[in-house]
């Protein structure tokens, strides 16, 4: 049945168990995002490894619905350690995917997160799956900007 | 339409007695097209009227024929379809009056909805008779329609809003009254029923004290007047505005009452053509009621469909639409208070057909979302009453709201489907 292509149970473990819960002391990014719509939020913490322009670590905190807590919570296991530019096309393709326009190869980069596939068949949670990738999206966009 | 008058004759004495006209709400369905469609391969269950109601045939139909049949601008042409025009859209107005048991057509601005009635007070109303320091009291429960204006008003007249109270049972706390209705409380503006909470306001107490303290008295209506029985001059409100869109009527439809004292002392909303009297180039006069608050060309379509819709809920008599509605509330509230990991929120008695719930740890959207698969529309989020939401301490609720075609067969199957995902995100 279609409701369990969206409700799979890795989403709803992530939903009930979040992982990387809590916030990061002096981290590099912080941001807090809200849907006006339902009333979603989430704070996320990234602190960066200037280094080797890579992600050390990443928090988030947040009150919604099961989609949008699991893909906050899947997010940030997938994006600790990757660099940041691995985060850059990471975030793409999870856009593309739940809109039911990535390809397979894409996909599979995605791991785990390809339980969000079934998204894509419901455009009304959309915006629920992709709240946090937005975040995250801009975060980094401001670290980016401000080494330039 | 399905109604007939049974007549019986009395038991004892053998005279004809005229019961109340007998319905079958089962047949009335047929009447709105839209109700038997399938959604997600069941039967669509509507249960989100608060939002909007489903359109009778009547209605589109009366939309079609103006437009088949005499659509033209009204007020204006000289020729017998602009007359038609003007004729419809007037009686529209009547039938609003008449229907709010409002003294004529005077009285009765349409507007686009519940929100722009609103506004046009804040705007006119209150732009021109308040002033600085003075206060408008409003209630904790109320839509962001009936906030945001006049949020709007205070910051550009410096004027101080206070709320009357809610009580923990989604009541208003009306002890709290007397106390907020300071010397300096011009207007007060509260919502008849909660598009959240089910609850019906003591409207009429709040209005015989504000009249005391001096205040004149709007009332949001949008979840009244679709429901039961009003008359705005038993109540003795200064305006009531509420929105043709939630009582069958298309969405663009909505309507102003206002007391005609008032009325006249207040200068126009918007302006421009229809609205005027004499216009030279420095000055005009304006038409007379409610003409002077209808600038432009309005939504003829919409208000003739407005009029049908009031036409059909007529016949029906809406003290059978509140009964009716009341008998599915109870059937509601029965099932869903024998799941202990369901709340409710709001009065337990004494309420309308809004049911705001919530299930322990599972999302309002996700709740709707469940329902959707199985044809049932409910709705999940914070219904425009931010503050209010902060006051449950909740981000969202579910709601599932009635309208008299709604069925204990649809009730069933919200009932089955809210089971099924309670099972599900239990597991
Ligand atoms: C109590 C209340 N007031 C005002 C409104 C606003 O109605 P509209 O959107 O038709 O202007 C609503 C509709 O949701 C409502 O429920």
């Amino acid at each position: 049945m279609i409701l369990e292509d969206l409700y799979q149970e890795l989403i709803l473990d992530h939903y009930k168990n979040p992982r990387n819960m809590g916030t990061i002391d002096h981290p590099d990014v912080h941001k807090h995002v809200k849907n006006p719509f339902c009333g979603d939020e989430i704070d996320l913490d990234i602190k960066i490894d200037r280094e080797n322009q890579q992600i050390e670590e990443i928090r988030f905190k947040g009150e919604g619905c099961s989609i949008s807590q699991a893909s906050a919570s899947m997010l940030t296991e997938l994006l600790r350690g990757k660099s940041l530019h691995e985060a850059h096309d990471l975030i793409e393709i999870f856009k593309k995917m739940v809109k039911g326009e990535a390809t397979p190869e894409e996909e599979e980069k995605l791991g785990d997160l390809q339980a969000f596939k079934g998204v894509s068949k419901f455009p009304v949670r959309v915006k629920c799956a992709t709240l946090v990738w937005n975040t995250v999206n801009s975060g980094l966009k401001e670290i980016d900007q401000a080494e330039k | 339409m399905s109604l007939s008058n049974r007549t019986e004759t009395d038991k004892v004495t053998g005279a004809a007695v005229c019961n109340e006209p007998e319905i079958d709400w089962k047949a009335l369905r047929a009447d709105f097209p839209i109700l038997s469609r399938k959604m997600n391969g069941h039967p669509l269950t509507y249960l989100d009227n608060a939002a909007t109601t489903q359109k009778p045939q009547v209605v589109i139909d009366a939309i079609k024929e103006y437009f088949e049949t005499y659509n033209a601008n009204i007020h204006r042409g000289a020729y017998k379809l602009s007359e038609q025009a003007t004729y419809a859209y007037e009686e529209a107005h009547r039938k609003t009056a008449q229907f709010i048991h409002a003294p004529g057509i005077e009285n009765i601005i349409f507007t686009r909805n519940c929100t722009e009635a609103i506004n046009l007070v804040a705007y006119s109303y209150g732009r021109s008779q308040l002033k600085t320091g003075d206060h408008i009291l409003l209630s904790q429960m109320e839509h962001h329609s009936n906030l945001v204006p006049w949020q709007l008003l205070a910051e550009e007249k410096n004027l101080i809003l206070d709320f009357l109270p809610i009580l923990p049972d989604g009541n208003l706390d009306l002890a709290q009254l007397p106390h907020l209705l300071s010397g300096r409380t011009k207007l007060v503006s509260v919502t008849h029923a909660s598009n959240v909470l089910g609850s019906i306001n003591p409207v009429r107490e709040i209005i015989r004290q504000a009249h005391n303290a001096g205040a004149v008295v709007l009332l949001d209506g949008a979840q009244s007047v679709p429901h039961f029985p009003v008359d705005v001059q038993d109540l003795d409100c200064d305006f009531m505005a509420f929105s043709g869109h939630k009582m069958l009527a298309p969405t663009g439809s909505g309507a102003l009452y206002g007391k005609q004292e008032l009325l006249e002392k207040m200068p126009p909303f918007l302006a421009g053509g229809d609205m005027i009297s004499d216009v030279t180039f420095q000055r005009s006069t304006w038409h007379n009621l409610p003409w002077k608050f209808e600038a432009g060309t309005p939504a003829i379509a919409e208000g003739i469909g407005f009029g049908a819709a009031i036409d059909y809920l007529n016949r029906i008599g809406m003290e059978n639409i509140w009964r009716h509605e009341q008998h599915l509330t109870e059937y509601a509230m029965k099932q869903l208070t024998e799941w202990p990991d369901v709340k409710i929120y709001g009065p337990k008695g004494n309420r309308t057909g809004v049911i705001s719930f919530a299930i322990d740890d599972i999302h309002p959207h996700d709740i709707a979302t469940f329902l959707d698969q199985y044809g049932v529309a409910i709705r999940a989020g914070h219904h425009c009453a931010q503050p209010l939401m902060k006051l449950l301490k909740v981000v969202a609720t579910a709601r599932a709201s009635f309208y008299f075609y709604n069925s204990n067969e649809d009730i069933d199957r919200f009932i089955d489907a809210l089971d099924k995902t309670r099972k599900f995100f239990k597991k």
